[in-house]
């Protein structure tokens, strides 16, 4: 049976070299500096290729046009043949991405997912205790360090000493579905959110068995008040995991802040902010989900060279007297959008798909009256 | 490569629209991006209002904000769209709605309507709108002219308040 004997050795060996190179790292939390080397390539490389860029260009472009291209034309959608030379160079990045990158990453999240999904069903099967909720940290960690490296990220965390508590509640600015990946590397938190069909179903049963998050039908979601209570419920539990929410409700570009929805900051208890910076110069992780669908937005991911971003974990906040819920969230927003060197913008992302709300409309006009009465005349 | 959107404005289009409005290549490109996001029927205009991608550029044209470098550039040329001048012009026709050049009593009371809401009495919005053309009205036709409009506004700083910040 050489065929079986063959498959076995491949089989094997690929085994073994999953397990040494990425399970037992990534349980550890070591670093083997496979993804250092890379990152020190490839900023090398394209600080090599923009001095070539720059000496063809100049002349042609005035600056403020083509800033820096990092071979990733989709984010720089000034484009524009500039020589054969460095479409070669971009052709061979095109090649190196979709064919090296791609493959080795779509492995690794598939290890990761799968790995993720049996180990949670596994620990729970445990009945509850201590063992089983160092576990289920173990299990949560090790995915999704495998999956931040199926995605080529280095994450920066600054001032771990905040990191949210348990018993507390973990507010940050919303880019993309990674955040949570990122979030989660470096500690565990409890979702919140809808509950999905598919592949994202399957992984949410999984991770429930193993410590508690908060997952809601679609109907449930509407009722806010049920929402809070079960929010409420679950912080008032000292011994449950930080809840992690984006007040902005959906993706932003990560150059600002948007509106944070005061719902998050009516449940009470303390609000640990944390701000996530994205670098653009290796990859663009904003998701546009009006212009691409979660598969397409996961393809642009594993194809881009390298996810970089900063985090920075803050003090606690809590409600103060005479705050409300409105206010106190402006006060978060602002801390984080100084913290992470974003803009601060009052509107509200759902303006995205919809129109703004009336109530908005009305607050302004109110304002208006009272500046024309109040005056009585043109100043 | 790149978004559809971009492949749909021709090179010469974009030209035309740089000289007239004065944007960079790179920031009319991001709002043609934009406008195709808002253009959620895909038909090349703004619903309700009708507005093509050249009808809008040259409305936030109005909105770019004077560069220094800009002020001494151009003297014999038409006058930019971004110019103390032509931002004022766009106010006045906000509020002169049959274009005639002049804000009548009624018009003033539509608009300024529309901008109380519900928070100001007919009677009171009635003498609010009176005294204002009162206060502006030099040559006693009742009216506003455009003249009237400038002269009202002198000392506000309408290049600071009439300016967007476009990203590059």
């Amino acid at each position: 049976m050489e065929g079986a004997e063959l498959a076995g050795k491949i089989l094997s060996t690929w085994l073994t070299l999953v397990l040494g190179f990425i399970l037992l790292p990534s349980v550890f939390g070591v670093s083997l500096g496979i993804s250092e080397i890379y990152m020190k390539i490839l900023v090398k490389t394209l600080e090599g290729l923009e001095a070539i860029v720059e000496d063809e260009v100049t002349q042609r472009f005035s600056s403020e046009e083509l800033v820096s291209w990092n071979l990733l034309t989709r984010t720089n959608v000034n484009f524009q043949y500039i020589s054969l030379r460095l479409t070669m160079v971009w052709v061979l990045g095109v090649i190196v991405r979709y064919c090296v990158l791609l493959p080795l990453r779509v492995t690794l999240a598939f290890i990761g997912i799968s790995l993720l999904v049996i180990g949670t069903t596994l620990v729970g099967q445990l009945p509850d205790s201590s063992l089983k909720n160092w576990l289920s940290e173990l299990v949560h960690l090790t995915c999704c360090r495998i999956c931040v490296r199926a995605l080529s990220g280095t994450i920066h965390y600054h001032n771990k000493q905040y990191r949210p508590q348990k018993g507390g509640i973990c507010v940050a600015n919303h880019t993309s579905p990674i955040d949570v990946l990122i979030l989660t590397t470096d500690g565990c938190y409890a979702m919140v959110g809808q509950v999905h069909g598919g592949l994202m179903g399957i992984i949410q049963r999984a991770m429930v068995k193993a410590c508690p998050h908060v997952w809601f039908e679609r109907s449930e979601m509407k009722d806010r008040h049920l929402v809070t209570k079960r929010l409420k419920e679950h912080i008032a539990d000292k011994k449950k995991l930080p809840i992690l929410i984006f007040p902005e409700g959906t993706c932003i570009n990560n150059t600002s802040v948007m509106m944070f929805k005061k719902g998050s900051f009516e449940i009470g208890g303390t609000i640990h902010p944390v701000a996530i910076k994205y670098n653009p110069q290796f990859g663009d992780a904003f998701w546009n989900s009006s212009k691409y669908n979660m598969v397409s937005y996961l393809l642009r991911m594993m194809t881009s060279w390298a996810i970089v971003c900063d985090v920075w974990y803050m003090p606690p906040m809590t409600r103060e007297e005479g705050e409300d819920a409105v206010q106190f969230a402006n006060r978060v927003k602002s801390a984080i959008a100084i913290q992470g060197g974003l803009t601060e913008l009052p509107w509200d992302g759902g303006l995205k798909r919809a129109k703004v709300k009336d109530i908005f409309k009305e607050e302004q006009q109110k304002n208006y009256s009272k500046m024309i009465v109040g005056n009585g005349s043109l100043s | 490569m790149g978004s559809r959107a971009s492949t749909l404005l021709r090179d010469e289009e974009l030209e035309e629209i740089k000289k007239e409005t004065g944007f960079s290549h790179s920031q009319i490109t991001r709002l043609y991006s934009r406008f195709t996001s808002l253009d959620k029927g895909e038909n090349g205009t703004l619903r309700e209002d009708q507005v093509n991608f050249r009808g809008f550029m040259r409305t936030l044209a109005h909105f770019r904000p004077i560069e220094d470098n800009e002020k001494s550039k151009d003297v014999n040329g038409p006058e930019p769209l971004n110019s103390r001048s032509n931002k004022l012009h766009f106010a006045f026709r906000l509020y002169d709605l049959d274009k005639d050049e002049k804000i009548s009593r009624d018009e003033l009371l539509q608009v300024l309507r529309m901008m109380v809401g519900v928070n100001i009495s007919d009677e009171q919005l009635g003498s609010i709108a009176d005294r204002t053309i009162q206060e502006a009205d030099q040559d006693g036709d009742s009216a506003i002219s455009f003249t009237e409009f400038v002269k009202v506004l002198e000392k506000v700083d309408v290049e600071q308040k009439m300016s967007i910040r476009f990203l590059h």
